[in-house]
């Protein structure tokens, strides 16, 4: 036994990783009806006759979910089905009122493409399908636990859904968080959902396996659910690898289960099924008739794609002279890199505007819990600001703390500048003024500085700003200070 | 193409399609597919390979709506055509998670 332990432990495994990754469509009506698509209404106030199954009713396509799906399809380089068509996946559970739920089983409308990470790797994609998403289960808690029962809220019942399926191109949980993050990239540039992970618009399982490091071999493979952050996924990956990795170095097999993720103890444990084998019995949904994209469509969506995060990186890299690292964080988001645009557009100052963006702004932004959508900053304001800066009107001091009211309060930085006296004191009669009282007020400093003490003399340029409130041109007030101690 | 019955796991399905049958009621049932088996098992002999699959027999495509809310239900009338509900909730027998 400790032999075969110990030629186990000699082993080394790599992780094999796939991805599904769930989305919500940011259409106005649901899939099948005009119930609204709304996240946080009231229970039950967003359903009709076909969203709740009722007998005699009749579901009818989306047209704009289609298009949204399509398009993402065309950004990620898949091919679009010529014929597609929907299909009734069947199973009993209470969170579909009609005991099945539309998908699509054998003809998706999006097959192949790849996300491609900012390393360049890219991850195949299996295909792309187009859903309906299900009801919300409310389980346990006070009296209802009591009478054993289950509430349902149908309002995201019907809503529709995208599915991307990876194929198992990942080989660490740092890389599916990038695929996470370039996927949501572009999702939120094409603006098919609002990709808010925690209000489960989109939402991710992983399948991961291990095999002997440089081997093809086919793992068994564990499926992991309810992971709902990026950083879920990463964790909940690295555990799931740490454990199949004890398992197999034990000697042991790793059987084929569907794992829970338990955010707060960090860890996955095995998820008691409903039914263990899976027979959906899908079949074609009588009620719906097939969907031909012809190609005159596709091109027309294809035609209305946006520059694509990737692309935009690239350009920002080769028309800015940004380094990688802003570059790369100014693209994650469109309305960020569209603001960044705006305000160079104005000023002129690619790298000033990166970095108060991704400085200043940012902390503004995230002290106020605030977003870049939801400031009233425009980026003229930014733009004039650096201007300010650049010609000497606010010092650099004195510009971060009008930043900060220029992202709380949307205010043109001129006004606030003037309203709250902070144009910068470049005036020489002012700066001798200012320079002979620090020197009155310091003479131990002067003295120092005067034995030869280099340190002192910061001091009394600090001692300078303090008392113009960070307004006096320090350039200045250095010329100053140096004439009058000689 | 053999022509010997289809076997088919009644309990099985049953069980996917919630229904509890009985022995008699199985049997009656297995007689009956197996019957329906036959008449399919027809149509396995034809040339079927210049002939498009087909999911839909309606001479239709692209039935679709443009992305319009209407109204829904009131809630209480909603709720109404279930058999159990519970404050805005409808209410059903509880499950396992
Ligand atoms: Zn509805």
């Amino acid at each position: 036994m400790t032999r075969v332990l110990g030629a186990a432990q000699a082993v080394a495994y790599e992780p094999v990783i796939g991805l599904e990754v769930h989305v919500e469509l940011a259409t106005e009506s649901k899939m099948f009806c005009g119930c609204r698509n709304r996240f946080g209404a009231e229970p039950n106030t967003l359903v009709c006759p076909v969203c709740l199954g009722l007998p005699g009713s009749l579901p009818v396509v989306n047209r704009r979910a289609v298009e949204l799906v399509c398009k993402t399809g065309l950004a990620l380089g898949c091919s679009i089905a010529h014929v597609s068509k929907f299909d009734r996946k069947n199973y009993f559970y209470p969170d579909m009122p009609k005991n099945y739920q539309i998908s699509q089983y054998d003809m998706p409308l999006a097959t192949g493409g790849a996300v491609t990470l900012p390393s360049g790797k890219r991850i195949r994609l299996t295909r792309i399908h187009l859903e309906e998403d299900t009801g919300k289960n409310i389980h346990g808690g006070g009296a209802m636990a009591a009478a054993s029962a289950t509430l349902v809220d149908y309002n995201r019942a019907g809503v529709p859904l995208m599915e991307i399926v990876s194929q198992p191109d990942l080989t660490s949980p740092d890389e599916a968080g990038e695929y996470l993050a370039a996927l949501k990239a572009v999702l939120s540039y094409l603006g098919v959902s609002d990709v808010k992970m925690h209000e489960g618009s989109l939402r991710c399982d992983a399948n991961v396996s291990l095999r002997p490091v440089g081997t093809q071999d086919v793992g068994t493979k564990i499926e992991i659910k309810n992971m709902n952050s990026f950083r879920s996924v990463v964790r909940a990956l690295q555990y799931e690898i740490q454990r199949q990795t004890d398992v197999l170095r034990a000697g042991e097999r790793v059987v084929q289960e569907t794992r829970t993720w338990d955010e707060e103890r960090g860890l996955t444990y095995a998820t008691r099924s409903k039914e263990q084998a899976h027979d959906y019995r899908y079949f074609p949904d009588p009620d719906l008739v097939p969907l031909h994209l012809d190609d005159e469509i596709v091109a027309a969506w294809r035609a209305e794609l946006p520059e694509l995060p990737l692309a935009k990186r690239d350009r920002f890299l080769a028309a800015y002279g940004l380094s990688r690292y802003e570059a790369d964080l100014l693209t994650g988001e469109r309305t960020t890199a569209e603001f960044f645009e705006a305000v160079v557009a104005h000023c002129g100052e690619p790298k000033a505007a990166a970095n108060w963006l991704l400085g200043d702004v940012r902390r503004a932004l995230d002290k106020h819990g605030l977003t870049l959508d939801a400031t009233r900053m425009r980026p003229e304001h930014l733009a004039t600001l650096i201007c300010q800066v650049r010609d000497g009107v606010v010092s650099g001091r004195a510009a971060k703390e009008v930043c900060e009211i220029l992202v709380r309060d949307g205010r043109h930085p001129a006004e606030v500048v003037a309203e709250r006296n902070l144009a910068q004191v470049s005036d020489r009669v002012a700066i001798e003024a200012l320079v002979g009282e620090v020197i009155a007020a310091n003479p131990e400093s002067v003295a120092a500085y005067r034995t030869g003490k280099a340190k002192a003399f910061e001091f009394l340029v600090g001692q300078a700003m303090k008392a113009s409130r960070g307004r006096a041109n320090v350039e200045l007030v250095r010329t100053a200070l140096r004439a009058r101690l000689g | 193409m053999s022509n010997k019955p289809i076997d088919m796991d009644i309990a099985h399905v049953a069980k996917l399609a919630r229904l509890a049958l009985t022995d008699d009621e199985a049997a009656q049932f297995a007689a009956q597919f197996a019957h329906l088996f036959t008449y399919i098992r027809q149509l396995q002999e034809l040339d079927v390979d210049t002939i498009p699959a087909t999911a839909q027999v309606i001479p239709l495509r692209n039935v679709m709506r443009d992305d319009i809310v209407t109204p829904s239900l009131e809630r209480d009338a909603a709720l109404g055509n279930a058999p159990d509900w519970e404050g805005p909730y409808f209410r059903t027998p509880r499950i396992l998670e």
